[in-house]
């Protein structure tokens, strides 16, 4: 019913490959992008500071992981380690008088140069051998940033990030870091998007599904998986870069910890590997959970008259989110994205059901 | 740097390393059997000292008798895990498998904290903190202890796979598809070998309790039991034990001379790097099968 498909033929090749050739999909993805343009208008800044923006930036981290672990199948366990790279380039570059775009762009190609060697590991081993060697090197780089002072600023340093300037313009209000994290969100939104329909969003799949296979049909499936690398890596570290930027305003070496690599991967997991739209609910589930469950148990244990602990509060969230990806895994291994293509499957022939196969 | 204090750290190392191989040990069974990579070991480890804890304080029962009563929760623990989540995942990607364990890691470690509280707590097991003189040589009597065991544990998993069931255990983990089809309950082996490693884990994390207290910390044996299990080859119980002493002593020495230079934890920057050299030269460890896929 909403997405009705009677009457739309394709006369040319052009629609034929459209984006959304959907009307309402066109309908929605317009809607949505008309309400997050306008959303400081109507938007209380604390929500669009606190939610809205760190929910886009993180979308655009777990879009570039996707494409690494949901496109080419590659494992990499070391992925906020590659933002941090991002981040400690691009704002080491900004204190050293680069203009902040091109800092950035700087950031996000030291990270991808220094990805490629999380790359040459894949290019050896693959499957679990992959995952604990991006794993060791997630644990080298955690120890490098915090150990070498020239980066990290000495030991138990915070290091101030300094103001955006974009094109000589200082960007300073919330609405303007909002801007900044959304125009990176949708730049590779669009990205990840067309990679579906090009050669090298095809070839990395192919790799994915079995690399010998890619190879009898021509695809050189050690170059895709280092492009896929770096891509990603060039991807997790602007976004590094714009993370420090815009929300935590200053840079350490815990934000980009192990932890943070793992919550990456339940991004992934939970919005579905592959899947665009699965990304952005993935980032904004993984994000809000944590908050959305202190406030249900307290409810909860107003409501029952149980009192818990301070350390109880402390780590519930974190076994749940525990629980949450292995019930994931175990009743939805394709994650929210795959839930919602199921809803949309279900609503394209509504009322009349039969009509699916 | 003279001689004693490297030959004390070299011994004092392999001592640290044979009980890192305890830990280590869970994962070679679990691999062995089902090619499963257990990274929840850490936090099965940690799971199993806070129950001993929990026995002790909680019901008031002696140390001696608090752990065999762990040790059978925790076999159940593990049958549980391997019957509830792990099996539904069988000849799935190992990406899906992987995830997995590390949800169930993140489940354990935060539901262990969530009940019992993350403040460290001391268990003790009788050893005395004198300390023990080999020659000029220092040694932790209670590192030793912990070696001893780990030794012991070795020799009674040889005796255990000679018996019935340990044949068992090792035609499944040869060809589970040839075991299957000769009437071997593939299940139940697997599921054995989950609640033989939760056992280990209990007793890995006994020990190391005593040692570094009981807390959040004992899951992050995990990294060292992985470059151990890695090193051993994921397949050979000999192997880990081999490798943990390897890494012990690697370790200990290279930490002795690298901290004052680095400025300290120079021990995980070993560790991460013996992992990466392993896995970029000798992906099969040192007597792992040689059946790996490699690119």
């Amino acid at each position: 019913m909403f997405f009705r498909q009677a009457g739309i033929f394709h006369i040319n090749y052009a629609a034929d490959r459209a984006l959304f050739p959907i009307p309402a999909d066109r309908w929605m993805v317009g809607t949505l992008l008309a309400l997050a343009a306008t959303a400081p208008l109507f938007m209380n800044t604390l929500y669009l500071s606190s939610y809205m923006l760190p929910w886009l930036v993180w979308t655009a981290g777990a879009l570039g992981l996707n494409l690494v672990l949901g496109w080419a199948g590659q494992f990499h366990l070391g992925y906020a380690a590659v933002m941090g790279i991002g981040a400690y380039a691009a704002v080491h570059g900004v204190r050293h008088g680069i203009p902040w775009e091109i800092a950035v762009i700087l950031g996000g190609l030291t990270a991808s140069v220094i990805g490629i060697g999380f790359a040459f590991a894949a290019l050896r081993v693959k499957g679990l051998y992959l995952a604990l060697s991006t794993l060791a090197l997630q644990f080298v780089m955690d120890w490098t940033i915090s150990h070498v002072p020239a980066i990290s600023g000495g030991t138990q340093a915070t290091l101030q990030a300094p103001d955006i300037r974009l094109l000589g313009w200082p960007v300073t209000s919330d609405a303007g870091l909002y801007y900044v994290a959304l125009v990176w969100c949708l730049l590779v939104t669009t990205f990840m998007l067309n990679l579906r329909r090009t050669a090298l969003g095809r070839a990395l799949v192919a790799v994915r599904e079995k690399d010998y296979a890619a190879a009898v049909i021509g695809v050189n499936s050690f170059y895709y998986k280092l492009v896929a690398f770096a891509t990603s890596s060039f991807i997790a570290g602007v976004t590094g870069a714009i993370l420090v930027n815009t929300f935590y305003h200053a840079v350490t070496p815990e934000q980009f910890s192990v932890d943070v690599s793992i919550q990456a991967l339940a991004m992934v997991i939970v919005g579905g590997l592959g899947s665009i739209i699965g990304s952005y609910f993935g980032a904004g589930f993984i994000l809000l959970m944590p908050g959305a469950m202190n406030t249900f148990i307290s409810w909860a244990a107003a409501q029952f008259g149980l009192s818990l602990g301070i350390e109880t509060l402390a780590h519930l969230p974190q076994a749940l989110y525990g629980a949450l990806i292995i019930g994931f895994l175990l009743v939805e291994p394709l994650g929210l994205g795959k839930i919602y293509n199921n809803v949309r499957d279900y609503l394209l022939v509504w009322p009349f059901g039969y009509v699916k196969k | 740097m003279d001689a004693v204090l490297l030959l004390e750290s070299a011994v004092n190392g392999a001592l640290v390393g044979l009980m890192y191989s305890l830990v280590a040990i869970g994962i070679v069974l679990i691999y062995k059997s089902s090619s499963v990579p257990n990274l929840a070991q850490g936090s099965m480890t940690m799971l199993g000292a806070y129950i001993v804890l929990a026995i002790s304080t909680g019901v008031g029962a002696p140390i001696w008798l608090a752990i065999p009563l762990a040790i059978g929760v925790m076999f159940f623990v593990g049958i549980g895990i391997e019957r509830l989540a792990l099996r539904r995942l069988a000849g799935r990607p190992v990406i899906m498998i992987l995830m997995m364990t590390l949800g169930i890691e993140i489940f354990l470690r935060a539901g262990t904290m969530t009940i019992w509280g993350g403040t460290s707590r001391p268990i003790s097991l009788g050893i005395s903190d004198a300390p023990l003189f080999l020659g000029p040589l220092l040694i932790n009597r209670a590192y030793a202890f912990g070696a001893v065991v780990a030794l012991a544990m070795f020799g009674l998993f040889v005796l255990f796979f000679r018996t019935r069931t340990g044949v068992v255990l090792r035609a499944i983990s040869d060809d589970y598809t040839a075991a299957w089809s000769v009437g071997i309950s593939v299940e139940r082996g697997v599921a054995l070998s989950w609640a033989m490693a939760a056992v280990v884990a209990t007793i890995g994390g006994v020990l190391w309790g005593s040692v570094q207290g009981v807390d959040q910390s004992l899951a992050l044996l995990l990294l060292k039991a992985v470059t151990v299990a890695v090193l051993g080859g994921l397949d050979s119980i000999g192997g880990a034990l081999l490798a943990g002493l390897l890494l012990g002593i690697v370790e200990g020495v290279a930490g002795s001379f690298l901290d004052p230079l680095l400025g300290g934890a120079s021990r995980d920057l070993v560790d991460a790097a013996m992992l990466i050299l392993t896995i970029l030269i000798r992906p099969h460890g040192l007597f792992g099968r040689h059946d790996i896929e490699r690119i």
